[in-house]
């Protein structure tokens, strides 16, 4: 089981908790984690990425680990803490002031 | 009894303001979509308990909610049909992408960047939603970068109308301040081909074949911060009010200067007249009273908040050129607020109440046709659009 953990506002948008957990089939990467999350909460289609693109927003990044892994390859597998459950894939919003 | 229902949009969520007809006692709720901007909010004329509104941000980008209970309670339209992969690159309610298709695009061209520079399309957010005067399901949008889009199916799928963006003025178009917005929709009741809209910064524009084909309508407009002060486009216009009752006399309140146009915009004349300042954003028109006009002059270009430091909505009652100062209810010194474009609504009551609210927070209302106004709010975030419905 995956776990992802949304910033505040999509959390109200698709009406979860501050962690969501997901069925994503191996590999494990950004890309079928963000299809599976997608598919499972359709009102997040377009807030984190790009409807045509697929491209992440740019004020959104996706940490892993403590690391950030917003420009690696969306197909790049995620460490194996990640598709064991151990750690959470993290959707993080820049951080504003005002 | 009639009643009217205010949708106010903020800068941190939407919220809505009712009273009875006498519109003196408000209840409100919200906010709506709390810490969201929410650019716009408007009711269907054809079903006035469904709203649709334009709800966005920085990070997250657009999204369209729709309510079908006057505003108690809120969808994502076929936000909850599960997609599959396949889906990715089918219409959805937040997805706004420009018809570039060989069929019913046009070629997406570039317009000017704020340097003057060439800068590709590149969608932001929905400035504006109009409804279709009779079917509750259609919808307009206009958006940034400037474009206008079409859903009929409730706000599940948008179209763009690609013949605006196409015709080929584009290239010549530039963002004003607030971004390259198209943000003023106006449907003609008695022509239901006829759609009027309005750019910032490119001018004002008509189709009369249901949005095939457009053409710019800016012959009168003088702006001399531009080359070529009578440019076909190029024009910064902030908002274009009609009363629906006569189509085609059409007032403008531009960058500068204040218009009108008696012949559905082929040909506009200023009528600025006595306006302490002619640079303003809102300008609305009496529901009953056809020549009677409402601007809030602001002090400059580079000074957006109200003239001289005093909340003073002018009205003509001549159609323009002869203004009064409307002040009785409204701050009169240390007043430094702007009000933005869609912030200003008129209902369908006798006399007629004028709502507007500006970026303190405050929504004014006016039950006697601008005579005098009480605030309903005084401390909500910075108002970006203000719609008023009159209820039967």
């Amino acid at each position: 089981m995956i776990r992802v953990v949304l910033p505040f506002h999509l959390r109200n948008l698709a009406n979860v908790g501050s962690e969501v957990e997901l069925d994503v089939d191996s590999p494990v990467t950004q890309r079928t984690i963000l299809d599976a999350l997608e598919s499972r909460y359709p009102a997040l289609q377009g807030t984190i990425r790009d409807h045509v693109t697929k491209e992440r927003r740019a004020f959104l990044r996706f940490f892993v680990c403590q690391v950030d892994w917003s420009h690696e390859s969306p197909d790049k597998p995620l460490p194996e803490a990640v598709a064991s459950g151990k750690e959470p894939f993290m959707v993080i919003g820049a951080i504003a002031g005002g | 009894m009639s009643s009217v229902r205010l949708l106010v949009g903020t800068r941190k969520g939407g919220f809505i303001l009712t009273a009875d007809a006498k519109r003196d006692t408000w209840v409100i709720s919200g906010p709506h979509f709390s810490g969201w901007e929410i650019y716009h909010m408007k009711g269907s004329p054809a079903d006035p308990n469904r709203i649709y509104a334009s709800q966005s941000s920085s990070w997250f980008g657009q999204i369209i909610q729709r309510s079908n209970d006057g505003g108690k309670t809120w969808v994502i339209p076929d936000g909850g049909k599960v997609p599959g992969p396949e889906d990715f690159l089918k219409p959805a309610p937040n997805k706004f992408v420009y018809d570039t298709s060989a069929d019913t695009g046009k070629p997406l061209t570039t317009h000017q960047f704020y340097d003057g520079k060439p800068h590709p399309w590149e969608f932001k957010r929905v400035w504006h939603l109009e409804p279709s005067l009779t079917d509750p399901d259609t919808v307009y949008a206009g958006v940034e970068d400037a474009a206008i889009f079409r859903s009929t199916d409730g706000a599940a799928s948008w179209h763009e109308m690609a013949g605006l963006r196409g015709h080929g003025t584009g290239p010549h178009w530039q963002p004003g301040a607030g971004g390259m917005c198209l943000h003023t929709i106006i449907l003609d009741p008695s022509d239901p081909k006829r759609i009027w809209i309005a750019i910032s910064a490119a001018g004002a524009f008509r189709t009369d074949d249901g949005g095939e084909t457009w053409k710019p309508i800016n012959k009168g407009l003088y702006s001399q911060y531009i080359p070529d002060p009578t440019a076909e486009v190029g024009h910064c216009v902030h908002h274009v009010a009609m009363n629906p009752k006569r189509p085609g006399v059409l007032f403008m309140q531009k960058h500068w200067d204040v218009l009108r146009s008696d012949d559905a915009g082929e040909q506009w004349h200023e009528v600025s007249g006595n306006l302490p300042t002619d640079f303003g954003f809102v300008i609305d028109v009496n529901s009953n009273q056809p020549e009677t006009v409402y601007v809030v002059p602001i002090q400059s270009d580079s000074l957006h908040y109200v003239h001289e430091g005093k909340m003073r909505v002018y009205r003509s009652k001549t159609g323009g050129n002869e203004w009064e100062a409307l002040t009785q209810g409204l701050p009169q010194e240390n007043c430094y607020v702007n009000v933005l474009r869609d912030a200003m609504s008129v209902d369908q009551l006798d006399p007629c109440g004028v709502y507007f609210g500006t970026t303190g927070g405050q929504v004014y209302c006016s039950n006697d046709d601008g005579d005098s106004w009480s605030a309903i709010v005084h401390d909500l975030p910075a108002v970006l659009s203000v719609e008023v419905q009159t209820l039967a």
